[in-house]
C-alpha cells in the first residue's frame, strides 16, 4: 500500500494551498463515494458464499434446507460439535503433510534460489526454466504410475509420500519466488561481507537469509496454502493412514438425509486455518504473488 | 533488479561473473543447486517415464498376471476414443474462459482496490479469500448450499429476476463449475494486477493528467502496457493451475450429467480408478504431455519475456 500512498491520490485529496473550483471538487468527490459504493458491493457479493457458508453452519440441520432460505435462525454448535470430534487424524495428517513439505520447499529452494541468482551458475537461466517447465507437466498424467511407484516402494497411503510430493509440487514456484527475493540483496552488502572475509555459508546465513526472510514466509504462506488444500494426490494415494482434511470434507457428505448444515460445518472447519493465516499475512501474500516485484 | 543484473552500481564493483570461473568456484556455485535439481529429477521425472512405460502394456488392476508388452495398442485407444478429445476439448475450453474471465474481473477489481475509499482494507481482505477457502470445500458448498435447485441462495437471489429453482448442476453444469474456478481465481489474478498497479511510476500518470488526457485514455496507453508482464504472469500462472482443476469436477458434477464437465484430470482418474486401467491412463498421459509440451513451448516463451522485463528494468 505504500506505493499508493507515496504516489500521492490523483483522485482528490484535500490540497490547501490549491483549492479546485467547487462544482469540479464536487464532482470528484460523489465521483470517488460511487467508486467505495460499487468496491463494496462488489467486494460482498464476492465474499457471499463464503458467508453463506459459515452462517449454514451454525443452523440446526432442519434449518439448512428450506425454502425460501433462512437468515434468522437460533445458531447452534452441535455441527461443529460433531466435526470436531471426526477429524482427529485428518487434522494431524494435514499439519504434518503442510508443514513438512514446506520445511522441505524452505531447505531445498534456498540454496537452489541462492545458486540461481546472487553467485549463479552457468547455465542458470537453464536451471530456472526447467524447474519452472516441471510444473507445467500435469501430474494428473502420471496417477496411475505414480500409485504402482508409491505402492512398491511401500509410501502407499503414507503421510511421507504427501510430503515427498507437495514438496516437489511447490519447489519449483517457490525456488522461483525466493530466487526473486534474493535479486533484491544490494550487491553492496554481499561485498562488504566479503572483504570482511565471510565464506558463502557466512554469507548466506548472516547477510541473505535476514534480508529475504519477509519473502521466505510470503513463500512458505503461499506452500501452505497448496499444500494444505490439495485434494487430487490425497484422493488417489491415501486411504486412512495419510487421509487429510479435504478427504475427510468429502467423507462428510453422506449418501442420504439432510447434511447441508454438517457440510458447512466440516467445510468451514476445514478452511478456517488457511484463510485466518491468509488473512493475517495479507501483505505478505501480495508480495508473493507478485514474485517480488513490488518492494 | 536490473542494478543487480548488471552490476551497476554507485561503487565499482570487484567482478562478480569471471569469464573463466576455475573449477573449484565452478562446484562452489554448482553444489547448493544440486539438492533441489536431483529432488525436483526424481520426484517428478521418474513417474512420466514409468508412465512412459506402462503405455506401451497392458495392465488392469482388476486382472491378475501383472503387466505385458501391447504395442501400441493403448495409443491407438486414445486417438481412436471420443472420450478422450471431448475430455482434452472440455479442458481447453474451461481453463481459456476461466482464466480470461478471472483476468478480466482482475484487472476491475485490482482498478478498483487501488483507489482510496473508506474501508479499503476490508474489501481487499473480502476480495482475496475465495483464493483461500479449500477447493473441496468450495466446490462442496457451491454445489449445495449456493447452488441446489430447492434450497440454494443464488436461485432465492435470482428470483426477483425471474428466475425460479433452476437446476444448476444438471442444466448448467459447465458453466457452474466454470463459475467456481473463476470465483476461486479471481483473487489471485487481482492480487498479482494490483502489484503492477501500485508499482506503476506515479509522474508519467501525473504528467498525462497535466497533458489532458481522460481517465480512460491514460488507462489504455500508459496502465495497460505497463500491466502487461503482470497479466501475462497472472495469465500463465492461472492456466498451470486451472488446467489441471480436479476438485471442483470431481466434487460438484462427478463429470456429469454425462460426460458434461469430464476434463483430462477427471478422465484420468476415471480410467484409473473405475476402469482399472493404468496402460491406457498411461497413454492418455503421456498424449496430453505431449500436448502440454507444445503449449508450455509458447507460454515459455512469454516466461521469457517476463524475465527480460523483469531484468532490464523497463
Amino acid at each position: 500500500m505504500t506505493a499508493t500512498a507515496l504516489r500521492g491520490d490523483p483522485g482528490g485529496r484535500p490540497d490547501r494551498t490549491a483549492l479546485p473550483p467547487r462544482p469540479h471538487r464536487f464532482r470528484e468527490m460523489s465521483g470517488q463515494a460511487g467508486w467505495a459504493v460499487l468496491a463494496w458491493v462488489v467486494g460482498i457479493a464476492f465474499f457471499l458464499p463464503v458467508l453463506w457458508m459459515v452462517l449454514t453452519a451454525f443452523k440446526p440441520e432442519s434449518a439448512a434446507e428450506t425454502w425460501p432460505p433462512k437468515f434468522v435462525f437460533s445458531p447452534t454448535l452441535s455441527e461443529f460439535r460433531l466435526v470436531f470430534s471426526g477429524m482427529g487424524p485428518f487434522l494431524t495428517h494435514s499439519v504434518i503433510a503442510t508443514l513438512g513439505s514446506t520445511i522441505l520447499v524452505l531447505l531445498l529452494g534456498v540454496p537452489a534460489a541462492y545458486a540461481l541468482s546472487v553467485h549463479p551458475v552457468k547455465h542458470w537461466r537453464d536451471g530456472l526454466f526447467f524447474f519452472i517447465s516441471t510444473k507445467m507437466l500435469p501430474i494428473v498424467a502420471a496417477i496411475g504410475p505414480l500409485y504402482v511407484i508409491a505402492l512398491h516402494v511401500h509410501l502407499l497411503d503414507s503421510i511421507w509420500l504427501l510430503i515427498i510430493l507437495y514438496a516437489a509440487m511447490n519447489l519449483p514456484l517457490a525456488i522461483w519466488m525466493i530466487r526473486s527475493f534474493m535479486l533484491e540483496v544490494p550487491r553492496e552488502l554481499l561485498e562488504a561481507a566479503r572483504l570482511d572475509g565471510a565464506g558463502r555459508i557466512r554469507e548466506i546465513t548472516g547477510v541473505i537469509l535476514p534480508i529475504v526472510s519477509p519473502g521466505l514466509v510470503s513463500t512458505a504462506l503461499i506452500c501452505v496454502i497448496f499444500a494444505w488444500n490439495e485434494l487430487f494426490l490425497a484422493i488417489n494415494l491415501t486411504v486412512t493412514n495419510a487421509a487429510t482434511m479435504p478427504m475427510f470434507l468429502i467423507s462428510s457428505v453422506p449418501q442420504e438425509g439432510l447434511y447441508i448444515a454438517h457440510l458447512s460445518a466440516a467445510a468451514t472447519v476445514a478452511s478456517v486455518p488457511v484463510i485466518l493465516v491468509g488473512w493475517i499475512a495479507q501483505r505478505s501474500l501480495v508480495r508473493g504473488l507478485s514474485m517480488g516485484a513490488i518492494k | 533488479m536490473a542494478v543487480v543484473e548488471t552490476g551497476a552500481g554507485p561503487t565499482p564493483k570487484v567482478e562478480v561473473r569471471p569469464r573463466t570461473v576455475d573449477r573449484r568456484e565452478r562446484w562452489q556455485r554448482r553444489l547448493p543447486l544440486l539438492p533441489a535439481l536431483i529432488y525436483v529429477v526424481i520426484v517428478t521425472q521418474i513417474p512420466f517415464v514409468v508412465t512412459l512405460w506402462y503405455s506401451f502394456q497392458s495392465y488392469f488392476w482388476d486382472v491378475p498376471g501383472g503387466a505385458h508388452f501391447n504395442g501400441v495398442s493403448n495409443y491407438k485407444t486414445v486417438f481412436t476414443n471420443p472420450a478422450f478429445r471431448s475430455a482434452l476439448w472440455r479442458s481447453v475450453i474451461m481453463t481459456v474462459i476461466a482464466v480470461i474471465v478471472a483476468m478480466i474481473l482482475g484487472v476491475a477489481f485490482a482498478v478498483l482496490l487501488d483507489r482510496k475509499f473508506l474501508g479499503r482494507g476490508v474489501i481487499r481482505t473480502l476480495i482475496i479469500t475465495p483464493f483461500l477457502v479449500m477447493p473441496a470445500a468450495a466446490a462442496l458448498v457451491w454445489a449445495g448450499p449456493m447452488l441446489d435447485p430447492s434450497f440454494g441462495l443464488l436461485n432465492y437471489l435470482l428470483e426477483p429476476f425471474g428466475i425460479h429453482h433452476v437446476a444448476w448442476l444438471s442444466t448448467h453444469a459447465l458453466g457452474s463449475v466454470i463459475v467456481v474456478m473463476i470465483w476461486q481465481w479471481t483473487p489471485f489474478m487481482t492480487l498479482i494486477v494490483l502489484a503492477g498497479l501500485q508499482s506503476q511510476p506515479s509522474d508519467t500518470l501525473e504528467a498525462a493528467k497535466v497533458d489532458g488526457a481522460g481517465a480512460l485514455a491514460t488507462f489504455r496507453e500508459l496502465t495497460l502496457p505497463h500491466l502487461r508482464p503482470y497479466i501475462e504472469l497472472g495469465i500463465l500462472l492461472g492456466s498451470i493451475y486451472l488446467v489441471n482443476v480436479f476438485d471442483a469436477v470431481r466434487l460438484m458434477t462427478n463429470g456429469g450429467p454425462g460426460t458434461a464437465t469430464t476434463n483430462l484430470p477427471f478422465y484420468l482418474y476415471q480410467q484409473v480408478n473405475n476402469a482399472f486401467d493404468v496402460g491406457g491412463a498411461a497413454a492418455t498421459g503421456v498424449v496430453t504431455v505431449i500436448l502440454t509440451i507444445i503449449v508450455a513451448t509458447f507460454a515459455l516463451r512469454m516466461f521469457a519475456r517476463v524475465f527480460q522485463f523483469e531484468e532490464g528494468g523497463v
